[in-house]
C-alpha cells in the first residue's frame, strides 16, 4: 500500500434523495494516493465515476446525502465549513473538467483568471500574480503566452483552452489535480498532447493525479493504477499492466474486450449483454451479475467478497480466482 | 454480394460505382464589420471527389473540421453544394435527366451523432419509424407493420418499445431506433455520422454488431464517418483520410492502417493511444490544433504542421495521386509534394 499517502478516501458515499427516489450514486469508495502517483477511474456513464471527484471537492447540490471519510494531506476534509473547503478548493486540491468553454469565465482574460486565483489564495499583488500566470501559461506550452494572456477564453482553440485551464488548475501548486474527462473533447492529436503534457506535469511538480475517463486507450497511457468503477464501487483495481493484461472481474473483462482496437477486422465484437442498472433499484448481491455470464447463485445474494492479490490488486467478484486461470 | 446483383433497382451493374462525387465543393461566407459584407470563407469542403462501390464500407477519417459531416450533408443535399457533381448509380443528383433528389434520398439515409435531437421527441418509436414509408405511400398498416419489423430487426422487442417515446429509452436503444428509420425506406446506401460516437464502449460495441449484421441482411452499402480511428478500421474496406475540408490520402483500409503514406494520416496514426502501458506514447506526434478552416494556407493545407513541408508545399496545391513507387496499384492514392521514399518508412513523424 501507500505509506504516506497525499490522499485517502475511505467508505465515501453518495445519495441522491429527491421526490422519493433514493439514487444510490456512490457506495463506498476506498483508495490511497501518493505523491506523484496517477489513478484513473475507469467507467461508464452513470457509473458514479464523476459524482465521486465531485463530492472530494465539495461541489455537489446541498440535497446530496455524502458520507464517509476524506483525508488530504493529513487533514479530515470532507464537512469542513464552505470557507476552508473554499481555501482548499484551487489551492491544494483543484479540479479540470472536460469542457473548458463551460468552466472558464467567459468575460474575464486567461491572465486576470489565472492572476485572481493565485492572489486570493497567496495574497500576492496583482501584478507578481500576472507575472506568475504568465510563467503557467509558458509551463503549459501555449505559444506566444503574453499574447494568449490577454486572450479570451472564446479566442482561443479547444486544445489551448484546455492548456489554460490545467494552467489555472495548477496556479497554486496543488498537491491533488482532479481530471474529470479532460481529454474526452478533444481531437486524438491534440488529446496525446493533453495526456503526454499532464505527464510531464506531473513529474516536474510532483502532484498526485486523480484521472476520471471512460476510454480505455487514454487510462493505459496516463495511469500508474486504474479502479473499474460499475454501479458506484470500484469492481477491480490494480497497476495499469494488471488491469489491462490480467483483469479478473468480468466486467472489466467485457470492457477491455468491446474496446475496438487495431486487428478486430472480420471478427464479431465480444459485448456485455444488457445496459447497467438502475440506481434507484440496485439489485442485491452483485450489481454486474445480470449481465455477466459467469453469474451463479452466490453473486445474487448479499455482499460480495473482496479478493487481493500479494501485489494489491483486488476484485470485488466471487469468482475473481477462477477469472485467473480462466 | 449476389443479393445486391438482383435488386432491380441496381442500374449499372457491380462494377459502376453505387456512389461517385465529383469535384464537390463548399464554401460558407463569414459576414461581419459595419455592413455585413463577406470578410472571409470557410472552405469547409473542397475539390472532395472519391466513390463508393456497391456493398463496401468507405470510412472517412479526420480531426474536426475537416469536413467530413459537411460532406454527409452535402450528399443528403441538406445543404447546397457550390460546386461539383454527385452520381447515384449511374444517375446524376439533382440533374434534368438524371435521378431527382427526392428519389435519391429514398436510396440514400443517414444516422447522426446525437440519438435524441434526432427524433421527435412527441412521437412514439414506431411513429417516427413509419412515418417516412407513409409519407411516401405506403398505408398506414403497412407502414407500423414495417415499423415494427424494423425494431425487432435492431434488436428492440416492438411489443416492448414501439409505444415508447424517446426520453424513456437510453441512448444505446435510441440508436437502435436511429437506424431502424433510416432503413424504413429500403435504402441501398446509409450514411453514419459518428453514429456510435456518443455511446460507451460495450453500447458502441453492440452497435457496431448490430451494423455489420445489418450490412448483410439487407445488401447495404456504408458511409461509415467517425473521428475513431479504430473504429473506422473496424468498419471499413475503404478509408478517405480528411484534412481541413480537402482529401489527402485514400485507399484500402490495409494498406492505409499497415502504410499510411501522408504525413499527416502517419501523425494521426501515431497519436492513437497504444492501449498498453508498457509501450506508451513518449513524443508528440503533432503539436497544435489543427488550424481554423477559415482562410486555410496556401498549397498544401497540412504544411503548417507539417516536419517535411519544403517550399513547393506552400505554392502549390498537391493533387491527389498514385505515389510514383506504386505506379503498378493505383487504389492508394495520396496527395503529397514530398516522395515517399524522403519520408522514409516509419509511422511516427516527428515535428521539424
Amino acid at each position: 500500500m501507500v505509506d504516506d499517502p497525499v490522499l485517502r478516501v475511505e467508505d465515501l458515499t453518495v445519495r441522491f434523495v429527491r421526490r422519493g427516489v433514493d439514487v444510490a450514486a456512490v457506495n463506498g469508495v476506498d483508495f490511497s494516493l501518493a505523491a506523484g502517483e496517477t489513478l484513473t477511474i475507469l467507467g461508464e456513464s452513470g457509473s458514479g465515476k464523476s459524482v465521486s471527484l465531485k463530492a472530494l471537492m465539495g461541489l455537489l447540490p446541498v440535497y446530496a446525502g455524502v458520507s464517509g471519510k476524506v483525508w488530504l494531506n493529513g487533514q479530515e476534509i470532507l464537512g469542513l465549513p464552505a470557507a476552508a473547503l473554499a481555501k482548499l478548493r484551487g489551492g491544494a486540491v483543484s479540479m479540470i473538467f472536460q469542457e473548458p468553454m463551460a468552466a472558464l469565465d467567459p468575460v474575464y482574460t486567461i491572465g486576470e483568471q489565472i492572476a485572481e486565483t493565485i492572489v486570493q489564495h497567496e495574497g500576492c499583488d496583482k501584478r507578481t500574480a500576472m507575472r506568475r500566470a504568465l510563467d503557467l501559461l509558458e509551463m503549459v506550452k501555449i505559444p506566444s503566452a503574453a499574447r494568449r494572456l490577454k486572450n479570451f477564453p472564446h479566442e482561443m482553440s479547444g486544445g489551448m483552452r484546455q492548456r489554460a485551464m490545467i494552467a489555472l488548475a495548477l496556479a497554486c501548486k496543488p498537491s491533488v489535480l482532479l481530471a474529470d474527462e479532460p481529454t474526452t473533447a478533444l481531437d486524438v492529436t491534440v488529446q496525446i498532447q493533453i495526456l503526454l503534457l499532464l505527464r510531464q506535469l506531473q513529474e516536474e511538480l510532483g502532484m498526485a493525479i486523480v484521472f476520471v475517463t471512460h476510454d480505455v486507450g487514454a487510462a493505459a497511457e496516463i495511469s500508474d493504477r486504474i479502479a473499474v468503477m460499475y454501479a458506484g464501487r470500484f469492481v477491480e483495481t490494480g497497476t495499469a499492466r494488471e488491469v489491462m493484461r490480467q483483469a479478473r472481474h468480468p466486467y472489466t473483462l467485457g470492457l477491455l474486450s468491446s474496446t475496438v482496437h487495431g486487428g478486430m477486422r472480420g471478427r464479431a465484437l465480444e459485448t456485455i449483454p444488457g445496459s447497467p442498472p438502475n440506481m434507484a433499484a440496485l439489485p442485491p448481491g452483485c450489481p454486474f451479475a445480470p449481465r455477466c455470464r459467469y453469474a451463479m447463485e452466490a453473486c445474487r445474494q448479499g455482499a460480495i467478497p473482496v479478493v487481493t492479490t500479494p501485489t494489491g490488486a483486488m476484485a470485488r467478484c466471487v469468482r475473481a480466482r477462477e477469472m485467473v486461470e480462466a | 454480394m449476389s443479393a445486391a446483383l438482383r435488386d432491380p433497382r441496381d442500374r449499372g451493374g457491380p462494377a459502376q460505382p453505387l456512389l461517385r462525387v465529383d469535384r464537390l465543393t463548399k464554401h460558407f461566407p463569414v459576414r461581419g464589420g459595419l455592413l455585413n459584407r463577406q470578410v472571409a470563407t470557410v472552405q469547409a469542403v473542397d475539390d472532395v471527389s472519391f466513390s463508393v462501390r456497391k456493398g463496401e464500407t468507405l470510412g472517412i477519417v479526420g480531426e474536426s473540421g475537416c469536413g467530413k459531416s459537411t460532406t454527409a450533408r452535402l450528399l443528403m443535399r441538406l445543404i447546397q453544394p457550390d460546386a461539383g457533381e454527385v452520381v447515384f448509380d449511374g444517375d446524376e443528383v439533382g440533374h434534368r435527366q438524371g435521378i431527382s433528389v427526392s428519389d435519391m434520398r429514398r436510396q440514400m439515409q443517414m444516422v447522426f451523432q446525437d440519438s435524441y435531437s434526432s427524433l421527435n421527441p412527441r412521437m412514439t418509436m414506431a411513429e417516427s419509424i413509419a412515418y417516412a414509408p407513409r409519407m411516401h405511400g405506403l398505408g398506414r398498416r403497412e407502414a407500423y407493420e414495417r415499423a415494427e419489423n424494423l425494431l425487432s430487426r435492431v434488436g428492440l422487442n416492438p411489443l416492448q418499445y414501439a409505444r415508447r417515446y424517446p426520453h424513456e429509452l437510453s441512448g444505446g436503444q435510441r440508436q437502435r431506433v436511429n437506424i431502424a428509420r433510416a432503413l424504413a425506406l429500403e435504402p441501398r446506401l446509409v450514411i453514419l455520422d459518428e453514429a456510435v460516437a456518443a455511446l460507451d464502449k460495450s453500447v458502441e460495441a453492440q452497435v457496431l454488431n448490430l451494423l455489420s449484421d445489418l450490412k448483410d441482411s439487407f445488401s447495404l452499402t456504408y458511409l461509415f464517418i467517425s473521428h475513431d480511428l479504430n473504429v473506422v478500421e473496424y468498419m471499413s474496406d475503404r478509408v478517405m483520410v480528411m484534412y481541413l475540408g480537402r482529401v489527402v490520402e485514400a485507399g484500402p483500409v490495409e494498406s492505409i492502417y499497415r502504410r499510411p503514406r501522408h504525413p499527416y494520416t502517419r501523425a494521426l496514426f501515431a497519436s492513437k493511444p497504444t492501449l498498453d502501458p508498457d509501450r506508451r506514447t513518449t513524443e508528440m506526434p503533432l503539436t497544435g490544433d489543427p488550424p481554423n478552416p477559415i482562410n486555410p494556407p496556401s498549397g498544401c493545407r497540412f504544411r503548417t504542421r507539417c516536419g517535411f513541408a519544403m517550399p513547393v508545399c506552400a505554392a502549390s496545391l498537391p493533387p491527389l495521386d498514385v505515389p510514383f513507387e506504386d505506379a503498378a496499384d493505383d487504389s492508394h492514392v495520396v496527395a503529397c509534394h514530398v516522395p515517399a521514399a524522403q519520408l522514409g518508412h516509419r509511422t511516427g513523424v516527428r515535428h521539424g
